[in-house]
């Protein structure tokens, strides 16, 4: 029986484990066996319209013309929405927290660059309305050419996706056209390696399937606000986006939401509120936009692809002395969450082990594919699969058991991490000596004896001497600032309250927000 | 457009009402009846989340055309639980924690209830086959398939 750490965020909670092995019942629960949940499309408001979107067929076309004629005749048709009716057509999700450039419209202006980009709405008395209105817009498109492959994007050669990043390439800290990690010299590693490994892996995009489909219903409230049901993750942030893209204070809007079909991530880019809001202010009527199956599998947005390349150093005696890391995160046509999965990649290399010389470059790649963005552990989950086939395949090739080969080089408290932290509360040697006496696999003694809290530190708190590169030059003043490299002192304070700001319908770059993405600026996650 | 009358039993009551040609049942139930139990999940038969039973069987209501069900009898979630006692399989969704979201159960339900009442002590082959046409993607199949077994020895899990 392990003892349970209880020092690991002890300020945080009081010392009282009691629930823990024995079932506690959902508060929910009785609601989903009756059926009274209620989800964001149980609400059924007097004189609802339908909002239906015509999306792109093309991964990558300018829009040469958009002919609504016909389709603003058709029966039942309320309002036809073109980008030119957005208030701020151009958002990107993390400029809630100055992270990244606004690089997305909520419907296609100029090109699409993916296929089944949003390009005109149509709210209509009903669903079978708008579609059969919907036939009836004309659209004429210029193929470009496309690519979908990350690292044919990133040849001087390929078609430019989004021309706020020209280079295909997310812009790291003004500069880099990706995210770094450098600690000690993997070269000098590898030349005193008994071994070199590289290997290349590959994940697909995967789609999260929720059961109930991305949607909202919007409707229009007293004192000119409006209410929102929503199947979004995140209630809060989808608020703050729709007052960003529409131009208004966010207490014009009522979120109600929390009871979600299934999300997994891929509920949290507030996909189809903005839309529904707009609706509902530009005809004075409840508005609900739902997506269909089809428009869920080929509009919402994915867990992104990923490839990695990893070469590895290793002693004959089991000791990874050098770790290299090369990544390409497909971010799609556009930058949604894809930035800071990156930021999250690298803060996770070289994984739970102690290696002395890491190595990272991890890129944030545009491509003309539906737009990535948040599913369980992503930015880490593709790094630890390839990082565990890779220790199995290290752990074959010096003929070490793989379990026992993890332990001996898992890190242990008081070791350097890679970003220059000491490893504090670590339990992977008593994970995987957990796990192998779950599964019945023979460790040996000595490897049994070994614990995370043992032997750690000293030499291996030693940040070995690392070569310094040539900075490249700063772009031109950014449009935005990226704020995860300020000051630790000005984050690690709570803000002096703020005065109160002058009634200003542009919603100002807000300071909240910094606590849900906390990774992203190393504050504690509260 | 040209409406069509409509009459069947809803959970027992009689309802009449006027449909567009060419709507599904799912829609009548939901939009027109205002009974938001069965849900959509993808409206072409692929996830079992808008399932009902028409006089006693298994069907998918957005696969079925409202008029199709005059002077049958379609039963929903909305009709399991007798006045304020739930139905056995209602306790054993809740005690064996068979949902998360809850998106599927409305469906699961009406599926694991056609089960029942055909063959009231099934093997669990026979429940996983029942359920094969219902889609979860929270809870994972287990304690679904526990659930309904049971429900079906009267509250007491089997293996
Ligand atoms: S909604 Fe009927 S099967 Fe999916
Ligand atoms: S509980 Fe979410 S789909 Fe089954």
């Amino acid at each position: 029986m392990l003892e349970l750490r209880k020092d690991i965020f002890a300020d945080e909670r009081d010392d009282n484990l009691k629930e823990i092995g024995k079932g506690t019942q959902r508060q929910d629960m009785l609601g989903h066996v009756t059926g009274t949940s209620t989800y964001f499309d149980d609400h059924k408001l007097q004189g609802m319209l339908h909002l239906k979107v015509l999306r792109s067929p093309h991964a990558h076309a300018r829009l040469r013309r958009i002919d609504t004629m016909e389709a603003e005749r058709s029966p039942g048709v309320r309002r036809i929405i073109r980008g030119a009716d957005v208030p701020r057509n151009l958002n990107t999700l993390l400029s809630l927290i100055n992270f990244g450039k606004d690089d997305e419209p909520s419907l296609a202006v100029d090109k699409v660059r993916y296929k089944g980009e949003p390009i005109v709405a149509i709210v209509a008395d009903s669903p079978r309305e708008a579609f059969e209105a919907m036939a009836k817009l004309r659209v004429d498109y210029e193929p470009l050419p496309a690519v979908f492959d990350v690292e044919e994007a990133l040849k001087p050669s390929a078609p430019v996706v989004n021309e706020t990043y020209p280079k295909n390439t997310f812009v790291y800290h003004d500069v880099y056209d990706h995210q770094k990690l450098r600690f000690g010299d993997v070269e000098r590693g590898f030349a005193e390696a008994d071994h070199v490994l590289e290997q290349r892996y590959q994940m697909s995009p995967i789609e999260h399937a929720p059961t109930e489909t991305n949607g909202s219903i919007a409707a229009p409230d007293t004192n000119g606000r409006y209410v929102v049901y929503t199947s979004t993750q995140a209630l809060f942030f989808s608020l703050d986006t729709c007052a960003k893209i529409l131009d208004v204070p966010s207490n014009t809007f009522h979120f109600i939401g929390g009871t979600v079909g299934g999300g997994f991530g891929g509920k949290v880019d507030t996909l189809t509120e903005p839309l529904a809001i707009l609706g509902a202010m530009l005809t004075g009527r409840p508005v609900r936009y739902q997506l269909g199956r089809e428009e869920e599998m080929q509009f919402g947005s994915p867990r992104g692809a990923e490839r990695i390349y990893i070469k590895d150093g290793v002693m004959r005696d089991g000791r990874i002395v050098a770790r290299k890391i090369r990544a390409y995160f497909d971010s799609g046509a556009y930058t949604r969450l894809s930035s800071y999965a990156v930021v999250k990649c690298v803060a996770h290399l070289p994984g739970p082990y102690t290696i002395p010389n890491v190595h990272g470059d991890v890129y944030c790649v545009f491509t003309n594919r539906t737009p990535a963005t948040a599913m369980r552990g992503f930015g880490v989950t593709a790094m630890d699969f390839a990082l565990e086939c890779q220790m199995d395949k290290l752990a074959h090739l010096v003929g070490i058991d793989p379990m026992e080969f993890r332990i001996l080089n898992a890190y242990r408290d008081g070791d350097m991490k890679a970003h220059r932290r000491e490893a504090k509360n670590t339990a992977l040697i008593e994970c995987v000596q957990v796990a192998a006496e779950k599964a019945k696999w023979p460790l040996r003694e000595e490897m049994k004896r070994m614990s995370s809290r043992k032997d750690g530190g000293g030499s291996r708190a030693a940040i070995s001497p690392t070569p310094l590169e040539p900075v490249p030059q700063r772009a031109a003043v950014s449009q935005q600032r990226t704020t995860y490299d300020r000051a630790p002192a000005a984050i690690v304070q709570p803000p002096p309250p703020a005065p109160t700001p002058p009634p200003s319908p542009r919603p100002q770059a807000p300071s909240h927000g910094a606590t849900r993405f906390s990774s992203v600026f190393g504050t504690r996650r509260r | 457009m040209t409406k069509t009358a409509l009459q069947f039993r809803h959970n027992g009551r009689d309802v009449a009402l006027f449909v567009d040609g060419g709507v599904n049942l799912l829609v009548a139930l939901r939009e027109l009846i205002g009974d938001m139990t069965p849900k959509f999940g993808c409206g072409q038969g692929g996830c079992g989340a808008c399932s009902v039973l028409i006089d006693g069987e298994l069907h998918l209501s957005c696969l079925t055309l409202a008029e199709t069900v005059n002077g049958r009898a379609v039963e929903t979630l909305d009709g399991l639980k007798n006045g304020p006692n739930l139905h056995p399989l209602q306790r054993a969704f809740m005690e064996q924690f068979a949902a998360q979201c809850g998106y599927c159960t409305p469906g699961m339900l009406m599926a694991a209830k056609a089960l029942l009442d055909r063959n009231p002590s099934p093997s669990r082959a026979e429940v996983i086959e029942a359920i094969s046409g219902n889609i979860c993607r929270c809870t994972g199949y287990e304690p679904i398939i526990n659930a309904v077994l049971a429900a079906a020895s009267g509250g007491r899990a089997r293996a």
